[in-house]
Protein backbone atom coordinates (compact mmCIF):
# COMPACT_ATOMS: atom_id res chain seq x y z
CA UNK A 1 0.00 0.00 0.00
CA UNK A 2 2.73 2.21 0.47
CA UNK A 3 3.93 1.99 -3.10
CA UNK A 4 0.19 2.86 -3.81
CA UNK A 5 0.18 6.20 -1.77
CA UNK A 6 3.38 7.37 -3.00
CA UNK A 7 2.27 6.68 -6.94
CA UNK A 8 -0.75 9.07 -5.66
CA UNK A 9 0.75 11.60 -4.33
CA UNK A 10 3.28 11.31 -7.37
CA UNK A 11 0.72 11.77 -9.90
CA UNK A 12 -1.84 14.34 -7.74
CA UNK A 13 1.21 16.64 -6.35
CA UNK A 14 3.31 16.67 -9.10
CA UNK A 15 6.19 15.28 -7.05
CA UNK A 16 7.79 13.30 -10.17
CA UNK A 17 10.62 11.40 -8.64
CA UNK A 18 11.15 13.24 -5.71
CA UNK A 19 7.88 10.92 -4.11
CA UNK A 20 10.48 7.95 -4.57
CA UNK A 21 12.96 9.51 -2.32
CA UNK A 22 10.64 10.95 -0.06
CA UNK A 23 11.36 9.21 3.61
CA UNK A 24 8.20 7.91 5.38
CA UNK A 25 8.31 9.97 7.94
CA UNK A 26 8.45 13.23 6.21
CA UNK A 27 5.51 16.09 7.31
CA UNK A 28 3.85 16.24 4.09
CA UNK A 29 2.22 19.36 5.03
CA UNK A 30 5.60 21.35 6.48
CA UNK A 31 7.16 19.92 3.28
CA UNK A 32 4.70 22.30 1.51
CA UNK A 33 3.52 19.08 -0.65
CA UNK A 34 -0.21 18.84 0.61
CA UNK A 35 -2.15 21.74 2.39
CA UNK A 36 -5.67 21.88 3.63
CA UNK A 37 -7.43 21.29 -0.12
CA UNK A 38 -4.68 18.55 -0.67
CA UNK A 39 -5.93 16.83 2.76
CA UNK A 40 -9.74 17.25 1.49
CA UNK A 41 -7.92 15.31 -1.99
CA UNK A 42 -5.69 12.82 0.62
CA UNK A 43 -8.76 11.68 2.03
CA UNK A 44 -10.95 11.47 -1.03
CA UNK A 45 -8.87 8.73 -2.41
CA UNK A 46 -8.49 6.77 0.57
CA UNK A 47 -12.38 6.64 0.86
CA UNK A 48 -12.46 5.42 -2.51
CA UNK A 49 -9.38 3.44 -2.95
CA UNK A 50 -9.81 1.65 0.31
CA UNK A 51 -13.99 1.69 1.10
CA UNK A 52 -12.97 3.29 4.25
CA UNK A 53 -14.94 6.28 5.97
CA UNK A 54 -12.94 9.10 7.35
CA UNK A 55 -14.45 10.95 10.19
CA UNK A 56 -13.81 14.70 10.79
CA UNK A 57 -12.40 13.44 14.35
CA UNK A 58 -10.07 11.53 12.12
CA UNK A 59 -8.50 14.23 10.09
CA UNK A 60 -5.65 14.62 12.21
CA UNK A 61 -1.75 14.42 11.54
CA UNK A 62 -1.10 11.42 13.41
CA UNK A 63 -3.24 10.11 10.69
CA UNK A 64 -2.31 11.95 8.31
CA UNK A 65 0.83 14.02 8.07
CA UNK A 66 3.13 11.32 6.64
CA UNK A 67 3.06 8.46 4.17
CA UNK A 68 3.37 6.25 6.88
CA UNK A 69 0.86 7.47 9.34
CA UNK A 70 -1.32 7.62 6.12
CA UNK A 71 -0.18 3.57 5.61
CA UNK A 72 -1.10 2.89 9.31
CA UNK A 73 -3.84 4.64 9.57
CA UNK A 74 -5.52 2.74 6.78
CA UNK A 75 -4.40 -0.12 7.87
CA UNK A 76 -6.09 -0.18 11.70
CA UNK A 77 -9.11 1.26 9.76
CA UNK A 78 -9.55 -1.96 7.47
CA UNK A 79 -9.11 -3.99 10.19
CA UNK A 80 -11.77 -2.78 12.78
CA UNK B 1 10.84 37.89 29.09
CA UNK B 2 7.24 38.04 30.64
CA UNK B 3 4.45 40.42 31.30
CA UNK B 4 3.07 40.51 27.26
CA UNK B 5 0.02 42.38 27.09
CA UNK B 6 -1.94 44.68 24.71
CA UNK B 7 0.03 47.28 24.77
CA UNK B 8 2.56 46.01 22.86
CA UNK B 9 0.48 46.85 19.90
CA UNK B 10 -0.07 50.53 20.78
CA UNK B 11 1.16 53.20 18.76
CA UNK B 12 0.63 56.77 18.33
CA UNK B 13 -2.36 57.01 16.03
CA UNK B 14 -0.79 61.07 15.49
CA UNK B 15 2.41 59.86 14.33
CA UNK B 16 1.47 57.09 12.37
CA UNK B 17 -1.59 59.12 10.61
CA UNK B 18 1.11 61.40 9.92
CA UNK B 19 3.97 59.06 8.14
CA UNK B 20 1.41 57.11 6.76
CA UNK B 21 -0.48 60.06 4.80
CA UNK B 22 2.93 61.49 3.53
CA UNK B 23 4.10 57.98 2.16
CA UNK B 24 0.65 57.78 0.56
CA UNK B 25 1.31 61.38 -1.34
CA UNK B 26 4.35 60.22 -2.33
CA UNK B 27 4.05 56.82 -3.83
CA UNK B 28 0.58 58.03 -5.41
CA UNK B 29 2.23 60.97 -7.16
CA UNK B 30 5.78 59.96 -7.49
CA UNK B 31 5.64 56.08 -8.33
CA UNK B 32 1.85 55.83 -9.90
CA UNK B 33 1.78 59.31 -10.81
CA UNK B 34 -2.20 59.42 -9.82
CA UNK B 35 -4.18 62.43 -8.78
CA UNK B 36 -6.05 60.80 -6.37
CA UNK B 37 -7.67 57.28 -4.51
CA UNK B 38 -10.25 54.80 -5.08
CA UNK B 39 -11.36 52.64 -2.11
CA UNK B 40 -13.97 49.68 -2.24
CA UNK B 41 -15.88 50.87 1.04
CA UNK B 42 -17.52 48.03 2.54
CA UNK B 43 -18.65 49.54 6.17
CA UNK B 44 -15.88 47.50 8.15
CA UNK B 45 -12.93 49.01 9.81
CA UNK B 46 -10.35 48.60 7.43
CA UNK B 47 -12.00 50.30 4.24
CA UNK B 48 -13.27 52.93 7.13
CA UNK B 49 -9.81 53.86 8.12
CA UNK B 50 -7.81 53.38 4.41
CA UNK B 51 -10.77 56.05 3.22
CA UNK B 52 -9.89 58.88 6.36
CA UNK B 53 -6.01 57.79 5.71
CA UNK B 54 -6.67 58.81 1.69
CA UNK B 55 -8.97 61.65 2.20
CA UNK B 56 -6.35 63.11 4.50
CA UNK B 57 -3.82 62.97 2.40
CA UNK B 58 -5.71 63.88 -0.98
CA UNK B 59 -8.31 65.96 0.21
CA UNK B 60 -12.46 64.33 0.30
CA UNK B 61 -12.30 65.50 -3.05
CA UNK B 62 -9.99 63.13 -4.47
CA UNK B 63 -11.13 59.94 -3.22
CA UNK B 64 -13.70 58.02 -4.65
CA UNK B 65 -15.36 55.42 -2.22
CA UNK B 66 -17.01 52.47 -3.97
CA UNK B 67 -19.78 50.80 -2.57
CA UNK B 68 -20.58 47.25 -4.07
CA UNK B 69 -23.44 45.38 -2.57
CA UNK B 70 -24.79 42.32 -3.83
CA UNK B 71 -27.98 39.79 -3.03
CA UNK B 72 -25.86 38.55 0.04
CA UNK B 73 -24.68 41.19 1.40
CA UNK B 74 -25.61 41.98 4.91
CA UNK B 75 -28.56 44.18 5.76
CA UNK B 76 -26.30 46.66 7.79
CA UNK B 77 -23.30 46.94 4.71
CA UNK B 78 -25.05 49.62 3.07
CA UNK B 79 -25.98 51.90 6.17
CA UNK B 80 -22.37 51.70 7.56
CA UNK B 81 -20.41 52.13 4.56
CA UNK B 82 -22.20 55.30 3.91
CA UNK B 83 -21.97 56.21 7.57
CA UNK B 84 -18.23 55.76 6.46
CA UNK B 85 -17.86 57.89 3.13
CA UNK B 86 -20.34 60.67 4.71
CA UNK B 87 -17.59 60.51 7.97
CA UNK B 88 -14.90 61.67 5.79
CA UNK B 89 -16.79 63.79 3.12
CA UNK B 90 -15.82 61.63 0.48
CA UNK B 91 -17.71 61.23 -2.69
CA UNK B 92 -19.26 57.74 -3.80
CA UNK B 93 -21.18 55.74 -6.05
CA UNK B 94 -23.12 52.30 -5.59
CA UNK B 95 -22.43 49.93 -8.00
CA UNK B 96 -24.49 46.85 -7.38
CA UNK B 97 -22.80 43.90 -8.83
CA UNK B 98 -25.75 41.38 -8.41
CA UNK B 99 -26.94 41.55 -12.04
CA UNK B 100 -23.35 41.00 -13.50
CA UNK B 101 -22.36 37.80 -10.63
CA UNK B 102 -25.53 36.50 -12.17
CA UNK B 103 -24.41 36.92 -15.73
CA UNK B 104 -21.41 34.61 -14.56
CA UNK B 105 -23.07 32.32 -12.57
CA UNK B 106 -21.35 33.22 -9.60
CA UNK B 107 -24.64 31.74 -7.40
CA UNK B 108 -25.61 29.14 -9.78
CA UNK B 109 -22.29 27.98 -9.90
CA UNK B 110 -21.76 27.76 -6.21
CA UNK B 111 -25.35 26.52 -5.39
CA UNK B 112 -24.58 23.78 -7.45
CA UNK B 113 -22.02 22.94 -5.94
CA UNK B 114 -23.90 23.22 -2.27
CA UNK B 115 -26.40 20.97 -4.54
CA UNK B 116 -24.05 17.77 -4.36
CA UNK B 117 -23.89 17.32 -0.75
CA UNK B 118 -27.59 18.94 0.15
CA UNK B 119 -30.00 18.72 -3.03
CA UNK B 120 -32.47 20.32 -1.43
CA UNK B 121 -30.79 23.33 -1.45
CA UNK B 122 -32.55 26.40 -3.12
CA UNK B 123 -33.99 29.69 -3.15
CA UNK B 124 -34.54 30.85 0.30
CA UNK B 125 -31.64 28.43 1.75
CA UNK B 126 -28.86 30.24 3.01
CA UNK B 127 -25.08 29.14 3.34
CA UNK B 128 -21.65 29.51 4.53
CA UNK B 129 -18.45 27.93 4.93
CA UNK B 130 -16.30 26.95 8.62
CA UNK B 131 -13.38 26.01 9.55
CA UNK B 132 -13.19 23.88 12.95
CA UNK B 133 -11.46 25.64 16.05
CA UNK B 134 -8.06 25.90 16.43
CA UNK B 135 -8.15 25.96 20.16
CA UNK B 136 -8.10 22.51 21.83
CA UNK B 137 -7.84 20.85 18.42
CA UNK B 138 -5.30 19.60 16.06
CA UNK B 139 -8.21 18.61 13.58
CA UNK B 140 -6.83 19.60 9.83
CA UNK B 141 -8.54 23.06 9.00
CA UNK B 142 -10.50 21.76 6.16
CA UNK B 143 -13.93 23.75 5.26
CA UNK B 144 -17.31 22.11 5.79
CA UNK B 145 -20.13 23.42 4.59
CA UNK B 146 -23.05 25.03 7.06
CA UNK B 147 -26.75 25.04 5.39
CA UNK B 148 -29.82 26.88 6.67
CA UNK B 149 -33.47 25.69 5.57
CA UNK B 150 -35.91 28.44 5.06
CA UNK B 151 -37.51 27.18 8.41
CA UNK B 152 -34.34 27.35 10.28
CA UNK B 153 -32.60 24.26 10.39
CA UNK B 154 -29.21 23.94 10.17
CA UNK B 155 -27.19 21.17 8.43
CA UNK B 156 -23.01 20.60 8.73
CA UNK B 157 -21.41 18.82 6.03
CA UNK B 158 -17.74 18.29 5.31
CA UNK B 159 -16.92 19.26 1.84
CA UNK B 160 -14.73 17.57 -0.61
CA UNK B 161 -11.84 18.74 -2.51
CA UNK B 162 -13.81 19.78 -5.43
CA UNK B 163 -16.98 20.82 -3.86
CA UNK B 164 -14.50 22.83 -1.32
CA UNK B 165 -12.74 24.88 -4.89
CA UNK B 166 -16.52 25.05 -6.55
CA UNK B 167 -17.74 27.26 -3.65
CA UNK B 168 -14.99 29.41 -3.21
CA UNK B 169 -14.23 29.75 -6.87
CA UNK B 170 -17.56 30.78 -7.28
CA UNK B 171 -17.84 32.84 -4.38
CA UNK B 172 -14.52 34.84 -5.70
CA UNK B 173 -16.51 36.34 -8.38
CA UNK B 174 -17.37 38.80 -5.85
CA UNK B 175 -14.21 40.07 -4.81
CA UNK B 176 -13.08 39.65 -8.64
CA UNK B 177 -16.33 41.95 -9.89
CA UNK B 178 -15.78 44.42 -7.08
CA UNK B 179 -12.01 44.81 -8.28
CA UNK B 180 -13.11 45.75 -11.72
CA UNK B 181 -14.94 48.50 -10.52
CA UNK B 182 -13.07 49.88 -8.76
CA UNK B 183 -10.16 50.04 -11.75
CA UNK B 184 -12.88 50.98 -13.54
CA UNK B 185 -13.51 54.25 -12.01
CA UNK B 186 -9.67 54.81 -11.28
CA UNK B 187 -8.78 54.57 -15.03
CA UNK B 188 -11.84 57.33 -15.66
CA UNK B 189 -10.41 59.81 -12.81
CA UNK B 190 -6.52 58.77 -13.63
CA UNK B 191 -6.89 57.42 -9.50
CA UNK B 192 -5.18 55.05 -7.97
CA UNK B 193 -6.98 52.41 -6.26
CA UNK B 194 -5.96 51.82 -2.31
CA UNK B 195 -6.60 48.75 -1.05
CA UNK B 196 -7.86 47.91 2.92
CA UNK B 197 -5.86 44.67 3.97
CA UNK B 198 -4.51 44.99 7.25
CA UNK B 199 -1.48 42.85 8.47
CA UNK B 200 -3.18 39.60 9.80
CA UNK B 201 -5.54 39.55 6.29
CA UNK B 202 -2.03 40.26 4.19
CA UNK B 203 0.06 38.13 5.78
CA UNK B 204 -2.23 35.30 6.41
CA UNK B 205 -3.52 35.37 3.18
CA UNK B 206 -6.66 36.22 3.50
CA UNK B 207 -7.29 38.03 0.56
CA UNK B 208 -8.64 36.81 -3.02
CA UNK B 209 -6.16 36.76 -5.68
CA UNK B 210 -6.89 39.69 -8.38
CA UNK B 211 -9.72 40.29 -6.01
CA UNK B 212 -9.66 42.38 -2.86
CA UNK B 213 -5.74 41.31 -2.64
CA UNK B 214 -5.28 43.43 -5.89
CA UNK B 215 -4.31 47.32 -5.39
CA UNK B 216 -2.27 50.13 -6.21
CA UNK B 217 -0.62 50.87 -2.76
CA UNK B 218 -2.58 49.15 0.53
CA UNK B 219 -1.80 51.71 3.35
CA UNK B 220 -2.59 49.53 6.19
CA UNK B 221 -1.02 46.11 5.36
CA UNK B 222 1.64 46.76 8.29
CA UNK B 223 -0.65 47.27 10.75
CA UNK B 224 -2.13 44.73 13.57
CA UNK B 225 -5.77 44.90 13.23
CA UNK B 226 -5.78 45.85 17.20
CA UNK B 227 -3.36 49.29 15.80
CA UNK B 228 -6.41 49.35 13.05
CA UNK B 229 -9.01 50.06 15.90
CA UNK B 230 -6.90 52.68 17.45
CA UNK B 231 -6.06 54.49 14.12
CA UNK B 232 -9.98 54.24 13.04
CA UNK B 233 -11.07 56.41 17.12
CA UNK B 234 -8.20 58.79 16.40
CA UNK B 235 -9.32 59.32 12.55
CA UNK B 236 -13.36 59.43 13.96
CA UNK B 237 -14.43 56.04 12.10
CA UNK B 238 -18.42 56.45 13.60
CA UNK B 239 -18.49 54.22 16.37
CA UNK B 240 -20.79 51.98 14.93
CA UNK B 241 -18.43 50.77 12.42
CA UNK B 242 -15.99 50.19 14.97
CA UNK B 243 -18.24 47.92 17.29
CA UNK B 244 -19.00 45.89 13.92
CA UNK B 245 -17.62 42.29 14.79
CA UNK B 246 -15.16 41.94 11.70
CA UNK B 247 -17.30 39.89 8.98
CA UNK B 248 -16.62 38.45 5.70
CA UNK B 249 -19.88 39.54 4.06
CA UNK B 250 -19.70 37.33 1.35
CA UNK B 251 -21.77 34.29 2.30
CA UNK B 252 -25.43 34.43 2.85
CA UNK B 253 -25.50 33.00 6.25
CA UNK B 254 -24.10 35.45 8.59
CA UNK B 255 -20.14 34.47 9.07
CA UNK B 256 -17.34 36.03 11.21
CA UNK B 257 -13.70 36.25 9.74
CA UNK B 258 -12.86 34.09 12.67
CA UNK B 259 -14.86 31.17 11.47
CA UNK B 260 -14.12 31.38 7.94
CA UNK B 261 -10.07 32.09 8.40
CA UNK B 262 -9.18 33.10 11.06
CA UNK B 263 -10.02 30.56 14.08
CA UNK B 264 -9.60 33.04 16.57
CA UNK B 265 -10.77 36.56 18.02
CA UNK B 266 -8.67 39.17 16.04
CA UNK B 267 -7.22 40.55 19.66
CA UNK B 268 -5.75 37.06 20.52
CA UNK B 269 -4.37 36.64 17.06
CA UNK B 270 -2.75 39.70 16.92
CA UNK B 271 -0.83 38.82 19.88
CA UNK B 272 -0.07 35.89 18.60
CA UNK B 273 1.29 36.88 15.51
CA UNK B 274 3.20 39.81 17.21
CA UNK B 275 5.00 36.93 19.81
CA UNK B 276 5.50 35.02 17.08
CA UNK B 277 7.19 37.53 14.72
CA UNK B 278 9.20 38.61 17.57
CA UNK B 279 10.26 35.09 18.43
CA UNK B 280 8.65 34.95 21.75
CA UNK B 281 8.21 31.24 22.98
CA UNK B 282 4.55 30.04 23.56
CA UNK B 283 4.86 30.96 27.69
CA UNK B 284 5.27 33.99 26.96
CA UNK B 285 2.16 34.82 25.43
CA UNK B 286 -0.72 31.64 27.25
CA UNK B 287 -1.19 33.92 30.03
CA UNK B 288 -1.73 37.12 27.84
CA UNK B 289 -4.04 35.75 25.54
CA UNK B 290 -5.57 33.47 28.12
CA UNK B 291 -4.77 30.40 25.88
CA UNK B 292 -2.77 26.80 27.26
CA UNK B 293 1.40 27.00 26.13
CA UNK B 294 0.14 23.80 24.59
CA UNK B 295 -3.27 25.78 22.12
CA UNK B 296 -0.62 28.93 21.75
CA UNK B 297 2.43 26.38 20.11
CA UNK B 298 -1.18 25.36 17.65
CA UNK B 299 -1.62 28.70 16.92
CA UNK B 300 1.92 29.44 15.88
CA UNK B 301 1.51 26.34 14.07
CA UNK B 302 -1.21 27.58 12.19
CA UNK B 303 0.17 31.01 11.42
CA UNK B 304 3.01 29.12 9.50
CA UNK B 305 0.49 26.68 7.58
CA UNK B 306 -1.05 29.74 6.13
CA UNK B 307 1.55 31.53 5.12
CA UNK B 308 2.69 28.13 3.53
CA UNK B 309 -0.55 27.85 2.13
CA UNK B 310 -1.00 31.35 0.79
CA UNK B 311 2.71 32.10 -0.11
CA UNK B 312 1.69 32.26 -4.15
CA UNK B 313 -0.94 34.45 -3.59
CA UNK B 314 1.41 37.30 -3.19
CA UNK B 315 3.63 36.10 -6.07
CA UNK B 316 3.42 38.17 -9.64
CA UNK B 317 3.47 36.79 -12.85
CA UNK B 318 6.63 34.34 -12.96
CA UNK B 319 8.08 34.91 -16.28
CA UNK B 320 10.41 31.71 -17.42
CA UNK B 321 13.11 33.91 -18.79
CA UNK B 322 13.91 37.80 -17.46
CA UNK B 323 13.33 40.12 -19.70
CA UNK B 324 15.71 42.80 -18.57
CA UNK B 325 14.58 46.03 -20.07
CA UNK B 326 11.91 46.21 -17.97
CA UNK B 327 13.34 47.00 -14.38
CA UNK B 328 11.08 47.65 -11.39
CA UNK B 329 13.76 47.22 -8.79
CA UNK B 330 13.68 51.45 -8.52
CA UNK B 331 10.41 51.22 -7.75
Amino acid sequence: MEAEVRRFLATNFFLGDDAGSLSGTASLVEAGIIDSTGILEVIGWLEDAYGIHVADSELLPENLESIDNIVRFVERKRAA
Amino acid sequence: MSGLTARVLDLDPAGTTERIVAELRTIVSKTLRRRGAVIGISGGIDSSVTCALCARAFGPERVLGVLAPESDSGVETMRLSLAAVDAFEVPHVVETITPILEAVRCYERRDEAVRELVPAFTSGWKLKVVLPDVVGNDQYRVLSLVVESPEGRQQRHRLTAEQSLAIVAATNFKQRTRKMIEYYHADRLNYAVAGTPNRLEYDQGFFVKNGDGAADVKPIAHLYKSQVYLLAEYLGVPEEIRLRSPTTDTYSLPQSQEEFFFSLPYETLDLCLFAHNHGLPAEVVADAVQLSIVDVERVFRDIEQKRRTTRTLHLSSRLVEPVEEIDLSGD
